[in-house]
This record gives C-alpha cells, structure tokens and sequence, in this order.
C-alpha cells in the first residue's frame, strides 16, 4: 500500500498556546484511518491545517506525493481532498440535486460558463443524481435543502464531497447532532465506500469509529499518542489514561 | 423553482408591467403627455442599472455602496466624446463599457479582498475618488457638471434625439439586460455566484477559488452599469459629479431591495415605485397642504424604513407569498 | 515654505482631526459592539449644531447653550435607538444601510421643518473671537485653539471612562465579545442604549463645534460621516485608540494634502499639470489611503484583540 497523505512534525500555537504539537501522520490509500481525541484535542485545527483553512507553523503536509503545505484550500480541493464540515454547510437555497451538482460542476473545468442553463446540464445531473442515490437521497433531490433533516443535511454533505471525485475524503464528525438510528444510517453509508476511498475521519462517536476504522490514532494536547489498529488502541495503556484521566 | 412560474399574481403582474412599458410612448401620445414617456424612460434606464447590482447584491451577497459611479463613468463617456465632437454611438457605447469594466476590475481586484462593512465602505470609497476625479475636472465644468449638446449618433436615420425612438433603444436593451441575467443566474457560472453568497468556505473546500469568480461578476456588473449611464448621458444631457455620490449609490441599492433582492423582476418593480413614489409624493403632499410637497423625503424615509423593517422581500416577496394564499 | 501658514495648516489639520474622532469614536463603539452600520450618525452631529445654535441665541450664552445642548442630542439618540436602531442590530448590513440612509432622509427633512432651508449661523462670544499671538509672525485664532482642547478633553474623558471604570470595561469587552459581555449578565439593552446615546452627544459635539466656523445646514453631517467611515475603518473598527490615530492621520492627510499637494507634485512633474492633478488628488487622498490600508491590512491599524 501506498502512502496517500503524509504529515510530518506539524507544529501550530496560538499565541503561545500549542494546538498541534509534533504531529506526524500517514494515510494509507484505501484505508480507513480514524483521530480521535478528548475534547479540547485539537482535532478542528489539525483537520483545518490539512485542508488548507489554516496554515502550520513548521512542518510539511504531502498529499499524493506532492508537498501541498502552503497550497491554498481550494487548490488542495483541486488536488483531490474532500471534506464534510462539522457544521452543516450545504446550500439552503438549492435543490438537494443543484447541491451536488454544485460540488461536481467544481471537478469539471472551470465555471467559467455563462449562458448555459445549469439545471438542464443531463451529464452534471446525472452524476449528482449517482452520488444522491448512494447516500440515499435519490427520492429528494428535487427538494430544497432548507426543507431537509438534520440526518439528511449530513448525508448530503457526504454526497456534495463524494461529488468532486476525492482521492480523500476528509469527514468532520460526521455523526455529528444525530440520534442513534440516524449515526447507524450514516455508519452503513460510509462502510459501502470503505476500501474503495481513503477516508480520514475525525469523530467523537466511538460505536462508529470501531465500525470504521482501520486504523486510529490518539489525539492529546495536540499530539498524537498512539497509533494502531482498532483492537490494540483499545488495549493501549496511555490511551485509556488520556481518556480515563479526562472522564475521571 | 419547482413550481409552475405561470399564472402566478406575480407573473401576471410582471408581464403586465412589461407589456405597459412596451406601450407607454403610445399612451403617452394618446393622452398627450410627454412627461410620462420621460419618466419611464428614466424607469427604464435605471432598471438596468438596478439589475446590474442585483446581480452582485442580490444572488452574490456584495454589496456594493458605490455602484453610482458605474452610471457617472458611462455618462461622461457620453459627455466628453461629444465635448470633443466625437459623435458617434458606438465610440461612446465601447468606452462607457469598456472603461466602466475597468474600472470595475481594478477596484473590484482590491474591494473584494475584504468582507461585510469594509467590502462596502472601500466600494464606497472608491466611487467617492470617481467623485472627485470628475469634480476636480475643469475642462469639462467639475463641480457645474456639463451639458452635451447633441445626442450620439448612430446609423443614418436613427434619430435618437426623438423619445420614443430613445425610449424604444432603452426598452430593448432592457429586455436583453434582463435576458443576459437571467441566464446568468441560472448558468454554471451564476450558480458559484450564488453558492458564494450562501457559503464561502463551503465553496472553496469544493475547489472554487471564489475570488475569481467574484471578480468577474463584479466586472459583467460594472461594465452593464456603465451602459445604463451611456443611455443616461443620453437622456439627461447634462451630467454631473453628482451622479456618483455615495447617496445615489443608496438610492439604486434601496431600489433593489425595495423590488426584492435576488429575483428576475425585482428591480423593475424597485425603481418604478421608487420612481413613482419621487414624482408623486410631492405632488400629493402639495395637494394635502400647499407647500408640503417640499417635505416629501419625510414620509419617503419613513417608506424606506417600513420596508426594511417589515417588508421581507421587497415588492417581489410580497406578490409570491400573494400566489400562495 | 511659509512657516506662519505652515502652523496654520497643521492647526487646520489637528481641528479636522479632532472633529472626525468625535464622530469617529461613537461610530466605530456602535459597529464594534453592536454590529451596526449607522450611516445617520451625521445626522446627531446637524442635530447637535442646530439645538446649539438655537438654544445660544436663546440663552446669549454660548457655554450655556453648548452645556445644554449634550444632553438634548444624547436624548434625540436615546430616543433613535430605542425606536429604530434597537430593532436592526440582528438585522445584516444591508438593513443597516438602508435603514439609516431613510434615518438620514426623515433627520434632514425634519430638521427642514423647523429650521427652515436657510441654515444657521452661530454667533460667537468675543472672548472667543479674538488671536493668540504667539510671536510676531504667528497669530492663533483662539476658537481653533478652543476647539482642539474641547476635542482633546473629550478623548480624555473617554479614554478614562473606556479604560478605567467598569462601564468601560464592558464597552470593551463588548467590541472584542459580545457573547462575552452577555455571560456577565449584563443587561445588554441598556449598555446598548448607552452607547449609542453617548456616541450622538459625543457628534453633536463636534457639530456645535463646527457651527460657529461654517454654520449649521442640513446635511451637513452627510459628508463628513463618510470621511468619519474611512477613519475607523483605517483605525480598524471598535478601537478607540484606532479612532484617534485614524482621525489625526486623516485630518492632517486631508488638510495638509489640499495645501501642499500642488507644490509637492511640482518637484517631480511640470507646472501645469502639477496644478490640474494636485485638487484632483488630494480631494481623493483620504480614499486612495483607506484602500492601501485595506488592501494591505483589511483589519486596519489598531484591531481589537479578539474578535
């Protein structure tokens, strides 16, 4: 297998306070790797940094074998990096359908097109049409996204990232506000691209991460203390000292 | 979007609109007023202005305190050819446009840099530094402004010093002005346009280098605008720094608000009734008391806040949520 | 150079300066803490000049009438945010604009229907009226020399009530965080209220200021507001001291740039052009400085901390 994302030693501090500390991590392609971490970890600002919203203080982030640590978001987005965003961010004033069609118009050349009606583009729709059906949204493409559920906005949001052909998907607590049956649903969606995407996903809901995950890794205070297979991070000491000292 | 458009009081009532702008020479020479053929071609001309900024403002969340200036520049493009005598059409036509996407891209390029209260004072500024760059021009009267002689011509036979043949000019460039938008709006490029406005970092995690797109938006709009001013150059004959201070930037930003911020007919439903209520009120007021007429901005600022405090929408929302009871 | 109008100019400068920070400063406290846009906030700086004006010529006593003119602009701003401004603040940008752009429009108009269109002049009491002689050469108008030290007085009041008093520590704590300020169970409506009544007494002060030089007229404050808009945002918007130093810079820019510009632009281009080019320029200065700024800095010079 080979390397897809590649961090090494990130290094970023606010104002004298450390939010990521020495990060080094591998994403292998087609895997699964998990982070998770107690609150206050510094999870958001490690997913910022890759995504290219903010920027490290040292250190180098390589993605597909090129050194993208300065690239700016949307070209780290052009390079085959997708990511859901924690808060839902879809498009309340659009169909489910122009959403997604939004997302793969993005992977398409530039939209520099002026004259064309968007809505009636078939080979556009068509794809969006693809990436509804495999979150389960076919039935709804036609309904505005502000008329949609919570559960449904995240799946959306999965669709809308799968729409720009990611080499990566980057998932920002996807189960994030949603009840059991709805992280159960979410759970089900992702496992049927498990193996066929890499996916780095960051969440706080450990049922689905176990469900997931190839790999995980441990963030604490900004630094990542383990990094392994589900089974042995669950039997890992200094993990469940971090999370026990955190609970107790 | 998905519903049926047809048959709605809001479509009934535009068409009707249109079809009685379509007319008003005609009636205007029935009833033998010359004045309303004169008003309306005002009407139309800064609804194609008004259209121009609902496009940035309206779909793409910029708002623009300093789109005035786009209808000075187009004017004086008018005005100081034929100061010159230069008198052709197309010359003024050409530079008013190219000059006003100038214009535009070059403080469009710094003005969207920046967001919210700084993107709409640093356009205001800028339309200020046109301000008195005209201002400060002498030779074609600065502060006194300048009166154009003549009308610009085009082919032999086109008269366009005659009304309702100008009136005719502005009435198809609007209905293509309106056509030009609408696909605009409902293209690839239109709907990064509109995603932008909804959510910027959503946007960009897609790939979408906004600036880019923005940019160009902001330039179609301040080169459309500065046509309006050609045909307001035309139609005033005489222009002046005026045109471009910050208050009309106001004014044309209440009158797409005023019709509904992001709808096809919007801006013409705004700048009729604004056009309207700046004819009427004084007249009405006079009627009420002798000399009140005087006041008219009293009760016009209280309309203005009546519709930004209860008014969602503008006219526009209010017929659709009409088409829903 | 002439030194005596070199002093002259940089007293022009210094005054132009300490007026914008007046208006400056409740502007920049009103969109720091509650995110309002007030494009009418000119409109306490006419208000302020004409109730002067009358109440001076009532009372023939121009402190007197200065005295008792605060409060009354204070109350006509009072009165402004409970009605309208208090309704807008959740409101967007664009409401702000346009709601206070029909601010402007009812505040003129009604300043119409009782004052008349002619405008206001104000008279002065001699003891104001008369020259600082500093040396042979230099004379000061003292009025100039009084409204600089109003002007001062006035920043350090505030200075003192934003920095040391409690009050001021919730404006300030406000401007970084509004969340914050409301943690503290405050009641937010009434710090609101305060502030923007204090921040039209604090513009009526600059246009009773003003009147006694150019008169009071209506719109007076429309234009001024604008240039008031550049400070802040050159300052960096909800930071006094930002104000301060916004209003200095541009007040002097502005000034001196009207003066000296011509000549300055004769060191390096012909004489001709140097004169049609220098008005032209220097009456944009103050806009061509916002935009460098902005495009170099967008926060401005002095942000507030957090944000």
């Amino acid at each position: 297998m080979t390397i897809l994302l590649e961090v090494r030693g990130l290094h970023k501090s606010f104002g004298g306070v450390i939010a990521t500390k020495n990060v080094s991590l591998d994403v292998m392609e087609g895997e699964v790797h998990a982070i998770i971490g107690p609150n206050g970890a510094g999870k958001t600002t490690l997913i910022s940094q890759l995504c290219g919203e903010q920027f490290p203080d040292a250190g180098k982030v390589r993605f597909n074998g090129r050194d993208i640590t300065k690239a700016s978001g949307p070209a780290r987005a052009k390079m085959g990096i997708a990511r859901s965003f924690q808060i839902t961010t879809v498009f309340q004033d659009m169909t489910l359908l122009e959403n997604v069609a939004l997302a793969a118009q993005a992977h398409d050349g530039h939209s520099f097109h002026f004259w064309r009606n968007a809505n009636s583009e078939p080979e556009i729709n068509r794809q969006a049409m693809e990436r509804l059906k495999e979150v389960g949204l076919e039935a709804k493409a036609m309904t505005l996204s502000r008329e949609v559920s919570h559960g449904e906005h995240r799946q959306l949001e999965i669709a809308m990232a799968l729409a720009t052909e990611p080499k990566m998907l980057l998932l920002d607590e996807p189960m994030a506000g949603m009840g059991s049956e709805e992280s159960q649903r979410m759970i089900e969606i992702l496992q049927r691209f498990k193996g066929q995407k890499t996916m780095l996903l960051v969440e706080h809901d450990m049922d689905a991460v176990f469900a997931l995950a190839d790999r995980i890794s441990v963030l604490v205070y900004g630094e990542i203390i383990a990094t392994d297979t589900p089974d042995a991070i669950r039997d890992n000491e200094a993990v469940k000292r971090a999370y026990l000292g955190e609970e107790a | 979007m998905r519903t049926s458009n047809f048959l709605t009081p809001k479509w009934l009532f535009s068409v009707a609109l249109l079809l009685l702008l379509a007319v008003t020479p005609i009636l205007s020479d029935i009833f033998d007023q010359a004045f309303y053929l004169s008003i309306a071609t005002r009407i139309l001309i800064l609804t194609i202005a008004a259209i121009s900024l609902n496009f940035i403002l309206g779909y793409g969340g910029m708002i623009s305190l300093g789109h005035a200036a786009f209808i000075g520049i187009g004017a004086y493009c008018v005005g100081i050819p034929i100061y010159h005598d230069y008198s052709s059409g197309w010359l003024h036509i050409f530079l008013a446009i190219t000059v006003s996407a100038l214009f535009a891209l070059i403080t469009g390029a710094i003005s969207l840099r920046t967001k919210g209260v700084h993107f709409i004072m640093i356009t205001m500024a800028f339309a200020q530094m046109a301000f008195f760059l005209f201002l400060s021009m002498d030779e074609y009267g600065g502060d006194d402004g300048l009166t154009i002689w003549y009308d610009s011509e085009f082919f032999s036979g086109i008269d366009i010093d005659n009304p309702t043949t100008f009136y005719y000019i502005c009435f198809v460039s609007l209905i293509l002005v309106m056509y030009l938008y609408h696909r605009l709006v409902a293209s690839r490029f239109g709907r990064v346009i509109r995603g932008a406005k909804s959510n910027e970092k959503r946007m960009q995690a897609l790939g979408y280098s906004t600036y880019n797109y923005r940019l160009v938006a902001y330039v179609i709009s301040g080169a459309v605008c500065g046509y309006a001013g050609a045909l307001m150059g035309n139609y005033t004959n005489f222009i002046s720094p005026d045109m471009m201070g910050w208050t009309r930037s106001g004014e044309l930003i209440f009158m797409v608000v005023l019709g509904g911020t992001a709808t096809a007919f919007g801006p013409v439903f705004g700048v009729l009734s604004f056009l309207v209520l700046e004819e009427m009120l004084p007249n009405v007021m006079d009627m009420i008391h002798d000399g009140a007429g005087f006041y008219w901005h009293l009760p016009f600022g209280l309309i203005l806040l009546f519709v930004v405090l209860f008014v969602r929408g503008g006219i526009s929302g209010f017929l659709d949520r009409l088409g829903k009871r | 150079m002439d030194s005596a109008l070199l002093i002259t100019q940089l007293l022009n400068g210094l005054q132009l300066g300490i007026l914008l920070f007046l208006l400056a400063a409740g502007l920049t406290l009103i969109f720091g803490i509650m995110d309002f846009i007030n494009l009418a906030h000119g409109s306490f700086y006419m208000v302020g000049a004409y109730i002067c004006g009358t109440l001076v010529v009532l009372l023939d006593s121009f402190v007197l009438g200065v005295l008792l003119a605060i409060p009354l602009t204070m109350a006509v701003g009072y009165v402004t945010e409970v009605l309208i401004a208090r309704s807008l603040y959740l409101r967007d940008h664009l409401d702000h604009v346009l709601a206070t752009f029909g601010i402007i429009l009812i505040f003129d108009t009604v300043t119409h229907l009782i004052w008349g269109a002619e405008g206001m002049v104000i008279p002065l009491p001699d003891w104001l009226n008369g020259q600082i002689t500093v040396s042979e050469t230099i004379q000061l108008p003292s009025y100039r020399i009084a409204i600089i030290s109003v002007g001062l007085l006035v920043a350090a009041g505030m200075y003192y009530v934003v920095s040391k008093t409690r009050l001021g520590m919730l404006i300030r704590a406000g401007a970084s965080n509004r969340t914050m300020v409301q943690a503290l169970g405050v009641d937010i409506k009434v710090l609101f209220s305060l502030v923007f009544a204090a921040g039209a007494a604090i513009a009526g002060v600059a246009g009773m200021m003003i009147s006694p030089i150019t008169g009071a007229s209506i719109g007076m404050g429309n234009d001024i507001i604008i240039v008031a808009f550049v400070v802040i945002i050159i300052g960096g918007i909800g930071s006094i001291k930002g104000a301060f130093v916004g209003a200095l810079i541009v007040g002097m820019i502005d000034t001196l740039g009207r003066s000296y510009l011509d000549q300055l632009l004769k060191l390096f281009m012909n004489t001709e052009t140097a004169e049609t080019a220098a008005p032209a320029i220097s009456a944009m200065l103050i806009y061509i400085l916002m935009a460098i700024i902005l495009a170099v800095r967008p926060q401005g010079l002095f942000p507030p901390k957090v944000r």
